[in-house]
C-alpha cells in the first residue's frame, strides 16, 4: 500500500496545505511519494524530500506543467496511478481543479475534502455546508482524494530524507493555456494557515471600514476573512471569503465583526476553536455558535479591543 | 453555437438540514427544493451569451428524479429552449453524472458546456472536471468571467491566492463561481411560455450508461454541536476572557 501526494506549490516553495495531505497519507499508513509537478521546481523537489514520513518524491519538470493545467496534469497522475492504492491532493483551487479529472480517467469515484480517516478505505467528510458528516467507503483500486487541510495537523517540513527521480513523462494535451495572472498582495499571515483570523461582514459598510479590522489584524498576527456579503459588495477581494464556497479555517481564535452568521459563512469556520462574535444585533445566528458574543456597535469595540490587546 | 447547461434540483439554501435518526442520509422529505444556486449563475450566463449573439441555442439538461422537471421548467422560463431530464430515482455519484452527460453531450455535440462549480448538498466540485475528462475537452473551473472568441474561449478564474486567465480550445466546458454573474428571476408571461417548451425525457439505460459507484456511504451524523458561549458585557471583559480563560491571545 502506497499513497501518492501531489504537493501544491507555489512561487518555488512548498504550500503548508501539502504538509497536511501528507498528514492524512500518514493516517492511511503505508509508505507515501509525493508528486511535484511545474516547471523549474528542483529546489521545491528537495523541500518536499525532506518532509517528515515522505520516503520518495517525484519531480516532472517540463513547460508543459507550468501553472498546473488539468489537461496536461491530470494524465501525467492517471500515468503513475497504477502503481499506487491511494492518490490525495489538498483541496485547495488546484487540488479540485486537477484531481476529478484524475478520477474520472481512472473510472474511480473521488472523494472530496475528507477531514478524517477511518481506515484504508473509509474516509469522513462533511456534506450540506457542514450541517453533516457523511461516512464514506471506497471500494476503488485507485483512491482518489482531496484532504480539506483543517482536518489534519501538519506533518513537520524538516526531518525527512525521501529519494528523488526525476520523471520524465511530457504531456501536453494542447487544449488550454495560461493567459494572464493576478494574484492579491498580503503581508498578513495566509488565510488558511492563521492562528488568529479577523473577519468583517456586511456590517463593515464599506471596503475602507476594513482599515479598522487590518490593525487589529496586524496587533494580534491574524489574518484577514470576509463574509460573502462583503465580498459581494466589493469592500474585499474575493480570495478573502471564508464560507462553503470560499476558504475553510479552523484558527484557534475566529473573531466576527459585522458578520450575521449564515449557513454558508458558519461551513467555512465552525471548526475554529474559540468564536468571538462582535454584532450589534443580539439575534445574529453568529451568537449561536460563538464562545464569547459582545452585542456592540464594531465602531467602538474594533479600536477600544485594539488598544486592549 | 450550440451552449448545453446542466442544472440540479437540491434542497433550497436557506434550509437547516436534519440528519435521519437511523443515519442513512438527511431528511429531505417535505423540505423545500430549489435549483442549485451554482446552476442557476450557469443559466444565466448561457442566457447572457444568447443576448450577445454568441449563442443560438441553450439546451438545459439534469439528471435526477421525476420532480427535476420543475428545475428544468425554471431553466426554460428564463430562457433556455429545450430540456432534457434523464431521469433516475437513484442517488447518484459524480462520476455517474458525469457519464450521463457525457452520453447527452455526444449526442448534442455542443461547443460549450456550462455547469456550477459545486452542489451546495453533496458539496462535491467534480462533476464539471469530470465531464472534461470523460469527453476529453479543456476546462475552465470556478468562473468569474466567460469570453468566447473565434474557436476559443477566455476564461478568468477565481483561485486561492487570486484570479487566472486562461485560453480553452473549444469545445470547453465551463464551471461557474458566485461572481460570474447575478441570475435574473423568471417573469409571469415567461414561466407560461416555459410550459410549452420541449422537455424530453430519458433513462441511464436508454443512454447506455452504468450508473455503478465505487463509493458507499456508511453512515451519515449531525456534526459535534459547540457547547453554549456566553455574552460578555465590555470589551475588558472580552480581553480578559481570551487572555486568561481561553488563552488564545
Amino acid at each position: 500500500m502506497t499513497t501518492l501526494v501531489i504537493a501544491e506549490h507555489e512561487n518555488g516553495a512548498i504550500a503548508p496545505a501539502t504538509l497536511n495531505t501528507v498528514a492524512a497519507a500518514a493516517k492511511i499508513g503505508g509508505d507515501i511519494h509525493v508528486l511535484v509537478a511545474g516547471q523549474n521546481v528542483a529546489a521545491v523537489g528537495e523541500a518536499a524530500a525532506k518532509i517528515a514520513g515522505v520516503s520518495k518524491v517525484l519531480v516532472a519538470d517540463h513547460a508543459a506543467y507550468e501553472h498546473q493545467l488539468p489537461e496536461n496534469v491530470a494524465p501525467l497522475v492517471v500515468e503513475l496511478a497504477s502503481a499506487y492504492s491511494h492518490v490525495l491532493a489538498a483541496a485547495t483551487s488546484n487540488g479540485k481543479n486537477i484531481l476529478p479529472r484524475v478520477a474520472a480517467h481512472l473510472d474511480v469515484d473521488q472523494i472530496s475534502e475528507i477531514i478524517s480517516v477511518e481506515s484504508a478505505d473509509t474516509f469522513k467528510r462533511p456534506i450540506y455546508a457542514g450541517n453533516a458528516i457523511s461516512t464514506v467507503q471506497s471500494s476503488a483500486a485507485v483512491k482518489v482524494i482531496t484532504v480539506r487541510a483543517t482536518g489534519f495537523d501538519a506533518v513537520a517540513a524538516e526531518g525527512g530524507s525521501a529519494s528523488i527521480e526525476a520523471v520524465s513523462a511530457a504531456h501536453d494535451a494542447g487544449k488550454s493555456s495560461f493567459v494572464s495572472e493576478e494574484l492579491a498582495k498580503s503581508d498578513r499571515p495566509e488565510l488558511t494557515a492563521a492562528k488568529i483570523v479577523v473577519s468583517g461582514g456586511r456590517g463593515m459598510q464599506n471596503g475602507d471600514n476594513f482599515k479598522h479590522l487590518y490593525t487589529l489584524a496586524d496587533k494580534l498576527g491574524a489574518a484577514v476573512g470576509a463574509s460573502r456579503a462583503a465580498v459581494d459588495a466589493g469592500f474585499v477581494p474575493n480570495d478573502m471569503q471564508v464560507g462553503q464556497t470560499g476558504k475553510i479555517v479552523a484558527p484557534q481564535l475566529y473573531i466576527a465583526v459585522g458578520i450575521s452568521g449564515a449557513i454558508q459563512h458558519l461551513a467555512g469556520m465552525k471548526d475554529s476553536k474559540v468564536i468571538v462574535a462582535i454584532n450589534k444585533d443580539e439575534e445574529a445566528p453568529i451568537f449561536q455558535v460563538a464562545d464569547y458574543g459582545l452585542v456592540a456597535d464594531l465602531f467602538e469595540a474594533i479600536p477600544e479591543l485594539e488598544k486592549l490587546v | 453555437m450550440k451552449v448545453l447547461v446542466a442544472v440540479k434540483r437540491v434542497v433550497d439554501y436557506n434550509v437547516k438540514v436534519r440528519v435521519k435518526a437511523d443515519n442513512s442520509g438527511v431528511d429531505l422529505a417535505n423540505v423545500k427544493m430549489s435549483m442549485n444556486p451554482f446552476c442557476e449563475i450557469a443559466v444565466e450566463e448561457a442566457v447572457r451569451l444568447k443576448e450577445k449573439g454568441v449563442a443560438t441555442e441553450i439546451v438545459v439538461v439534469s439528471i435526477g428524479p421525476t420532480t427535476a422537471q420543475e428545475q428544468l421548467r425554471t431553466a426554460l422560463a428564463l430562457g433556455a429552449d429545450r430540456a432534457i431530464l434523464v431521469e433516475s430515482a437513484d442517488e447518484l455519484t459524480s462520476l455517474a453524472v458525469a457519464k450521463l452527460l457525457k452520453a447527452v453531450v455526444d449526442k448534442e455535440q455542443p461547443q460549450l458546456v456550462i455547469l456550477g462549480k459545486q452542489a451546495i448538498d453533496s458539496d462535491n466540485n467534480q462533476t464539471g472536471q469530470m465531464l472534461a475528462a470523460l469527453s476529453g475537452y479543456a476546462q475552465g473551473t470556478f468562473a468569474s468571467k466567460v469570453e468566447v472568441s473565434g474557436d476559443s474561449v477566455n476564461v478568468t478564474r477565481e483561485i486561492d491566492a487570486g484570479a487566472q486567465t486562461v485560453s480553452l480550445k473549444l469545445p470547453a466546458i465551463v464551471t461557474t463561481d458566485l461572481r460570474l454573474n447575478e441570475p435574473r428571476y423568471a417573469s409571469l408571461p415567461n414561466i407560461m411560455k416555459a410550459k410549452k417548451k420541449p422537455l424530453e425525457v430519458l433513462t441511464p439505460d436508454a443512454l447506455g450508461v452504468s450508473t455503478a459507484s465505487t463509493n458507499k456511504t456508511v453512515k451519515v451524523e449531525a456534526p459535534a454541536a459547540r457547547s453554549a458561549g456566553i455574552k460578555v458585557k465590555s470589551v475588558a471583559e472580552l480581553v480578559d476572557k481570551l487572555k486568561n480563560e481561553a488563552k488564545v491571545i
